[in-house]
């Protein structure tokens, strides 16, 4: 089975959780054998593993151009000159107006710029010559960004299309959408004759939200790569006399970084041998700043910025107690990566990635009595601390790619059964 | 001749009330009253109610054939009489007939008998005594909380005078023997044990209404049928489950109730017979003791303790208990005696446990194993603080037990010695008044025994003094502290 996928973002470089995702579905795709993926991406880094077909949509010409093979050569990153001239033989109409490079492509910025829906457009534009030049069986396409170039992939070819929902709109804005994101979402959602949601929440949102028909609509939850052994032997320090409780995530308002620091300071009215830690950077970190100063625990809330690469590992190897109170939240990968670290979670009922879960602790988001609660019970009983522990790292290493990548080939294949009846 | 023995337990948990850790040391009241009333509200309207005027009604109507044991925990008892009198009426009633045996089990619904010697026998002898006082009969037959047993309870049940005891009839313990026989405890051959028949029970209790069963439905004539089919030399059938099983776990709808009354003239057609606990621990011989080296219960698949005691927070939560147990069992504080009781039932831990054995289990206000694992460890954490605070927590608990006979020693010593006193001054008293008769006469004699008569009790005084303060010297100075608190 062929799959032409379409994604934004692919790793080594990372955005957010849409890049690890990619590689992860594509990945535990790959594992199946049978099933050949070609991924197209705006911009390639050239540093992509190489266990799948990557286009990079900025190297696709749009435009005619009599180009040497040998500048060909000298230009081009992944591709091969022949398979240029075979996507220049078919553009499909006159983009001359556009603004093309000399080899008739775009380019593109990468990551998320502020003409971020021009870039889109000509994302679906090019889309049109790789769904007339590449074979392929079905289509796949990753969030919005990529619907557009999905559903033209899908007017082309007559193949079917299935989407992936990483989030919607109304999870990144509390309800308040931008229509014409909405729009987009929308269509791409119409077209599709498969959604894969990243959880039951965002299924009954794609459902309810943009009102799909529930029987095409599928939860396919994500999973976690296995930790480097470099990222597991990072020691766990001594914590006996002191608990380190953290927060892990854009301090945004869909974190529901508030609820944590008024459970911090509910804890701290009691117990002095805790101290919280919230760790990442966002628009709301100033006001938590002066939220901690008002209520009077700075002295044990720490802001440590920003955190990248082997850093979070630390900061996940360093903590008692994870907590993840964000107030929707469609999957959430942070508390699976502190579980895999050996650090017990505690998430809010509102997140899609509880779930698949069961050895996490679930509190509503707003109910920060029972989210002080837990915490201090996580600190303050080494029973329940250990029990996470170990059950934790023992559940999480059971949600792997490989097994979503199962479940992606059989939705597939009933999609192609059914697909024209 | 073939007999059943019918037992039905009544128990239901004191609903302990959502509890922060901010609330230790602020708030020493544990329970969800609204959930407690309306709990047992409902469990007597649905099922105790209905299913003891049944039992009576198949009394009456046997002419004595119909027997059946009944037990109840201390707590639910309490809860009855606050909540739901006319179950304990219908219980009298029962009683009245004559057919009903009640037994004896541990007060609390609890785990002591794995955990504290003293703790157990306590309570088991406060529940004997209660059922005593309310049914007129002294039990001679004990349930253990969810029948749990092994040896050495056997043992300590044999010791305290009951004379036979119900278990559960696990495969593990018996292995190719059949639990319709009487067989004994290893370690007092005196206890005879009743063991179970689970697939029987189960029958009535857990499958009776449902309707994918391959035996749905279930008549009491096929019933009596099976135990009519059974091999010849198997004689006792033990038929044991909580009484909420009827009209609770199947409800009143599925007819438990008429398939109940119908069994008694079913069993009478096969020439079989029920009988109470009492009856077949007296006239049947064991044919054979029971070795159970672990303790075996009737919850589950499994049959033994993990489904309390199966996972660390468990555990944790279980021995946190009991490690304030002795310091309980000195005290004598109403509110701490009676929240003990209420802390140890088994359903508390029921709630944390994280097994999955494919049933529904009502975890009660609780989300998760951890929620109630968390609730649980404040509340103990408050009720332990409570216990600490009645003796200081360095001295060790033995220590204090002979502190505290010394103080009570000592107290009685003063008693003692304080009406020695009394008499002496009475005597005193008496002398003085005689001695006042004789001043017209012989004015000078008085003058001279007076000194002498009250330099005895000073005398007296003195002794007593010496004896109260030597011991307390040889305590080293923390009896003070204890007697001052």
């Amino acid at each position: 089975m062929k799959v032409l996928m379409f994604g934004w973002e692919f790793p080594p470089k990372i955005y957010g959780g849409l890049a690890v995702a990619s590689y992860g579905i594509t990945k535990g795709l790959s594992l199946q054998g049978d099933v050949e993926t070609v991924f197209c991406m705006p911009k390639p880094s050239g540093e992509e593993e190489k266990f799948l077909k990557i286009i990079g949509m900025n190297q696709v010409p749009i435009v005619w151009r009599d180009v040497h093979y040998d500048y060909l050569k000298s230009r081009l990153l992944e591709m091969t000159p022949e398979e240029y001239y075979s996507f220049r033989d078919h553009i499909y109409a006159d983009f001359s107006y556009m603004h093309v490079n000399d080899l008739g492509c775009m380019e593109f910025a990468g990551g998320y710029p502020g003409n971020l829906h021009e870039e889109i457009n000509n994302f679906s534009i090019i889309a049109g010559v790789v769904a007339r030049q590449q074979e392929f069986d079905i289509i796949h396409a990753h969030d919005w960004l990529t619907y557009p170039a999905g559903v033209h992939a899908k007017m082309v070819s007559g193949k079917p299309l299935c989407i992936h929902v990483h989030a919607t709109d109304f999870d990144r804005s509390r309800g308040k959408v931008n229509p014409t994101v909405y729009s987009i979402e929308k269509n791409g959602m119409d077209h599709a004759d498969c959604i894969m949601c990243v959880s039951e929440l965002t299924r009954r949102t794609v459902i309810n939200e943009y009102h799909q028909d529930p029987r095409k609509v599928f939860a396919m939850h994500n999973a976690v790569y296995p930790l480097s052994q470099e990222l597991l032997d990072i020691p766990r320090p001594d914590h006996s006399k002191e608990k380190v409780v953290t927060f892990l995530g854009r301090i945004t308002m869909q974190k529901g970084p508030e609820y944590f620091v008024e459970a911090a300071a509910l804890v701290l009215k009691r117990t002095r041998n805790i101290r919280f830690v919230m760790a990442g950077s966002g628009d709301m970190l100033n006001a938590m700043i002066n939220l901690v100063a008002e209520r009077g625990i700075a002295d044990r809330f720490h802001f440590p910025g920003f955190m990248k690469g082997r850093q979070v590992y630390e900061v996940y190897k360093n903590s008692d107690v994870f907590v993840m109170p964000s107030v929707s939240e469609p999957f959430g990968i942070a508390p699976l990566e502190a579980m895999q670290c050996g650090t017990p979670s505690i998430i809010s009922k509102q997140s899609g990635c509880g779930e698949i879960l069961d050895k996490v602790i679930k509190t509503d988001y707003w109910d920060i009595h029972a989210m002080a609660d837990a915490i201090h019970s996580l600190c303050t009983n080494p029973s329940l601390f250990e029990y996470l522990k170990e059950e934790g790292k023992k559940e999480v290493d059971g949600i792997t790619w490989e097994k979503v990548g199962l479940r992606i080939r059989a939705l597939y294949e009933a999609v192609l059964r059914n697909y024209g009846k | 001749m073939r007999t059943i023995c019918l037992y039905f337990e009544i128990h239901q948990i004191i609903h302990l009330k959502r509890y922060r850790f901010f609330d230790i040391g602020n708030d020493h009241y544990y329970y969800d009253d609204y959930a407690n009333e309306t709990g047992m509200n409902e469990v007597a309207e649905r099922s105790y109610i209905p299913a003891l005027n049944t039992l009576i009604e198949m009394a009456k109507n046997s002419g004595g054939a119909f027997k059946v044991a009944l037990s109840i925990s201390g707590v639910a008892l309490e809860q009855l009489e606050i909540h739901a009198p006319a179950v304990i009426d219908l219980l009298h009633q029962l009683n009245e007939t004559g057919c009903c045996e009640f037994l004896c089990e541990p007060y609390s619904h609890g785990l002591s008998s794995l955990a504290n010697e003293d703790c157990f026998r306590e309570e088991v002898l406060r529940q004997r005594d209660k059922m005593k006082q309310m049914f007129g009969k002294e039990p001679k037959v004990f349930r253990n909380s969810s029948l749990i047993y092994s040896d050495e309870i056997g043992g300590l049940v044999a010791s305290m005078g009951f004379k036979g005891m119900l278990t559960e009839g696990a495969k593990h313990a018996l292995g190719w023997k059949s639990p319709h026989y009487v067989y004994h405890c290893n370690q007092a051959p005196s206890l005879k044990l009743l063991l179970r028949d689970f697939k029987l029970s189960d029958d009535i209790s857990l499958r009776f209404s449902n309707s994918e069963w391959a035996e749905y439905p279930l008549f009491a004539d096929k019933y009596i049928n099976w135990i009519d089919a059974l091999p010849q030399e198997e004689q006792v059938i033990n038929i044991f489950m909580e009484l909420s099983a009827l009209g609770m776990a199947q409800p009143l709808s599925s007819n438990i109730l008429e398939f109940m009354k119908a069994l008694p003239e079913c069993a009478k057609a096969k020439g079989i017979t029920f009988s109470t606990p009492t009856e077949i621990v007296t006239k049947l011989k064991s044919v054979s003791q029971l070795d159970v080296a672990y303790p075996m219960s009737w919850v589950d698949e499994e049959r033994d303790t993990s489904c309390w005691l199966g996972n660390v927070m468990q555990r944790e939560a279980f021995n946190k208990l009991y490690s304030v147990a002795e310091r309980v069992h000195l005290c004598d504080d109403r509110r701490i005696k009676q929240d003990w009781d209420y802390l140890q039932a088994s359903n508390n831990f029921r709630f944390m446990t994280t097994k999955n054995n494919g049933m529904w289990l009502n975890r009660g206000i609780y989300d998760s194993p951890y929620d109630a694992f968390t609730n649980y460890m404040n509340i103990l954490g408050d009720f332990i603080k409570r216990v600490d605070a009645l003796y200081p927590v360095d001295v060790d608990s033995e220590e204090l037990n002979s502190l505290l006979t010394t103080i009570k020693n000592q107290g009685d010593e003063i008693t003692e010695l304080e009406k020695v006193l009394a008499k002496l001054q009475a005597k005193v008293e008496a002398a003085k008044k005689t001695a006042a008769k004789k001043t017209t006469t012989a004015k000078e004699s008085v003058v001279k025994e007076e000194p002498a008569a009250k330099s005895k009790p000073a005398a007296k005084k003195a002794e007593v003094k010496k004896a109260t303060t030597e011991p307390k010297k040889k305590a080293t100075g923390k009896a003070k502290k204890v007697t001052a608190k």
